[in-house]
């Protein structure tokens, strides 16, 4: 027990076991469907997640805040129906630039919920529920009921997702998903690795403590605001090279199933604990499980069902066996210490 | 000095939203001469009235400090169930009775996770808003269920009793039912307390838990009867009924004045309200502002009302505003100088 507890972590536990459910679904629909196993059910499945992860990844910070962000659907549908016209306009406009564009577009629409949250002091959840319908009211005003199709993208931009940056066996991985696992893997390590990261879980787990630390949280959680509508943008581009056909409705409810993938992923919704990784692998779970019920077709219906029974269970086995995990084990370590204590606090005197 | 100031707020809160109110109607009349027909008056509470419904008790929610996003889903599911339960073959009565207690089964899985598994609101009604709607997406799938009896539709679209439409007395009930348990009771007064201070309210010896359970079950019933009178409105069931209500519904209870923390707020300042916002719906779509643009409107008003009581607040602990208003009045304001003169 010991042993495994140098190893584990709690977080690190719940990742495993959403790892293992992830194959077990898995293999349940390569059962139920056939030819399941092939390149092209997985090309689609990672396109579906990159999308969602792109954004999770955002959602991650701020949920580690303790806040939330509904907007992000919104931001989705208004940056990839931005830069959609502006490819519609100029055809050959900079890869870069459209990119750094509906990065820059996302990230004020980040500005402005990050400024009523953390400096309005207005609850997460009302500011965003505001932006939510402020910015889908933006995108369609703006779009004035047109749309854009996939004949006014450039070529290289349609040609996207079918890129192939490098093969594993015989499984390639396209431009979309490598986008976003490069996202992942730079958000885990700036968690992890900076001081930004570690003061994101302090303001999270206890906003007072952090306060009385001299942590400025109020300008992390703005921070955290900004990544979140940043990503969100990139998030749009994806969008747009994926989809192709945008409308007004572009992206409606994306911001339930980036909720759903963040909370699955293990991040904790009391803010101050979970992992950008966690976040990947619930991504992944939501996206395989709506991508595979659209292959049963009889049960496509069935997909948000499930993704709010997924969410439940995530919350409550986090709430419930997580934490009794967590004390338990403190408390197994705590025994383990005050048994060598005797020894150690002797020696403490006679150093002393 | 608390308790007064506190009033003080709250007071200067009813009637500013009883002059925006006022300024509403001026500029509705302006916009068009349609206004103040009859007809358009009626509609105006007509149209939403499933929204208002809802609102009522979403007041004792927010009060209590939770929040509920699913609300919208219920009334879409009840909907939805009877719409199946009809489609089915069963009878109208049997399906609303089914459709009541899948609400109140919505409301038990949103108390039941909230209170005794200590599970944030947000979180859970959030996996509720999207549980509930994709029930009744399995339940209708893509279909569009209508052709019910005369007696059901017509009760929703041009029942009357006398010369009020029925909707309008319905809800003046309610509001009237809704507005003595919150201002006059003991129940009221405990959802106050739980939602200033929830430990003090343990302390004392108050059922915390069952009473956020009859709240938020409740709050799933009237959904339902919201949803159904929706359908009923409507003639027509999708799964898709009565998406985004909860924006609406969230904007009302909190420019009516309730905090958002929990605590405060009144009923009379949510009725304004809820008269505010449907007034300011009813001119918009009178000057052909577009349902997008009414909704973003609303969303503003949403954040809005939360920002500037903070903004008032943080205004009134600044020092130029504490001289201003100790030089003006001081014994009213500052309960220790009151106190003071007193002694």
């Amino acid at each position: 027990m010991r042993g495994l507890r140098g190893v584990l972590r709690v977080q690190q536990i719940r990742e495993l076991s959403l790892f293992v459910i992830l194959i077990m679904v898995l293999l349940l629909f390569g059962s139920q469907i056939e030819n399941y196993f092939t390149p092209r059910t997985f090309d689609r499945i990672a396109t579906t997640v990159a999308i969602i992860t792109i954004v999770a990844v955002g959602q991650t910070m701020v949920v580690l805040t303790r806040n939330i962000d509904l907007s992000v659907g919104s931001i989705v549908g208004f940056t990839a129906f931005l830069i959609g016209r502006q490819f519609a306009e100029f055809r050959d406009l900079d890869p870069m630039v459209a990119v750094g564009l509906a990065m820059g577009v996302g990230a004020l629409m980040g500005i402005l919920n990050g400024l009523l949250v953390a400096y309005g002091r207005v609850p997460a959840v009302v500011v965003t529920l505001g932006t939510l319908a402020i910015y889908r009211g933006a995108l369609v005003e703006y779009s004035g009921s047109q749309s854009i199709a996939t004949r006014q993208l450039p070529d290289w931009l349609k040609e996207l997702p079918q890129q192939t940056v490098f093969n594993l066996g015989e499984v390639e991985f396209g431009a979309l998903p490598v986008i976003a696992i490069i996202a992942v893997i730079l958000f885990q390590v700036i968690l992890t690795y900076t001081r930004f990261g570690r003061r994101l879980y302090a303001v999270g787990s206890s906003p007072e403590a952090a306060e009385v630390a001299g942590i400025p949280s109020r300008r992390l959680i703005f921070t955290a605001f900004v990544i979140s509508g940043a990503l969100a943008g990139l998030g749009g581009f994806v969008y747009l090279a994926r989809i192709g056909t945008i409308t007004s409705e572009a992206a409606r409810g994306l911001e339930l199933q980036v909720v759903a993938a963040v909370v699955v992923g293990g991040v904790n919704t009391f803010g101050g604990s979970g992992t950008v990784i966690g976040t990947l692998l619930g991504a992944l779970l939501v996206g395989t499980i709506e991508q595979s019920l659209i292959r049963m077709r009889i049960n496509e219906f069935w997909k948000d069902a499930l993704l709010g029974i997924f969410i439940l269970i995530a919350v409550t086995s986090d709430s419930v066996i997580m934490s009794r995990l967590r004390t338990w084990w403190a408390e197994r370590a705590q025994k383990a210490r005050r048994s060598q204590l005797p020894a150690s606090s002797s020696a403490g005197k006679v150093k002393a | 000095m608390n308790l007064l100031t506190r009033f003080s707020w709250l007071r200067r809160w009813e009637t500013l939203l009883f002059v925006i109110l006022c300024v509403v109607i001026v500029i509705n009349t302006q916009l068009s001469e349609h206004f103040f027909n009859v007809d358009n008056i009626s509609n105006i509470f007509r149209l939403s009235i499933e929204k208002a419904m809802v609102v009522l008790l979403m007041t004792f929610v927010i009060i209590n400090g939770e929040i509920d996003l699913s609300i919208a889903s219920v009334m879409g599911l009840a909907a939805s169930v009877l719409a199946f339960t009809y489609e089915a073959g069963w009878s109208l009565p049997v399906g609303f009775v089914v459709a009541m207690a899948v609400g109140a089964l919505c409301g038990v899985i949103n108390g039941f996770f909230i209170t005794y598994l200590n599970m944030p609101s947000i979180v859970v009604t959030l996996a509720g808003l999207i549980a509930y709607r994709g029930v009744a997406r399995i339940l209708l799938e893509d279909r569009s269920v209508g052709g019910y009896p005369e007696w059901f539709t017509g009760l929703a679209q041009n029942g009357m009793i006398g010369s009020f439409p029925f909707t309008v007395i319905l809800f003046a009930v309610m509001f009237v039912a809704c507005f003595i348990i919150l201002g006059r009771t003991a129940f009221g007064r405990y959802v106050y307390v739980i939602g200033n201070n929830r430990a003090g309210a343990e302390y004392a010896g108050i059922n915390v838990r069952r009473i956020k359970m009859t709240i938020f079950v409740a709050t799933g019933l009237m959904a339902a009867f919201a949803g159904l009178w929706y359908a009923a409105r409507l003639g027509n069931i999708r799964a898709n009924a009565a998406e985004g209500f909860e924006l609406d519904i969230i904007t009302m209870v909190l420019l009516g004045g309730v905090s958002i923390f929990g605590g405060k707020g009144t009923m009379l300042g949510v009725g304004l309200s809820l008269l505010v916002v449907l007034n300011m719906r009813n001119g918009m779509s009178l000057a052909n502002v577009s349902g997008n643009v009414q909704t973003s409107i609303v969303g503003a008003l949403l954040i809005l009302s939360v920002l500037i009581p903070n903004w008032a607040q943080s205004l009134q602990n600044t020092k130029w505003w504490r001289s201003f208003v100790e030089r003006d009045k001081p014994s009213l304001t500052k309960g220790e100088t009151a106190k003071g003169e007193a002694g």
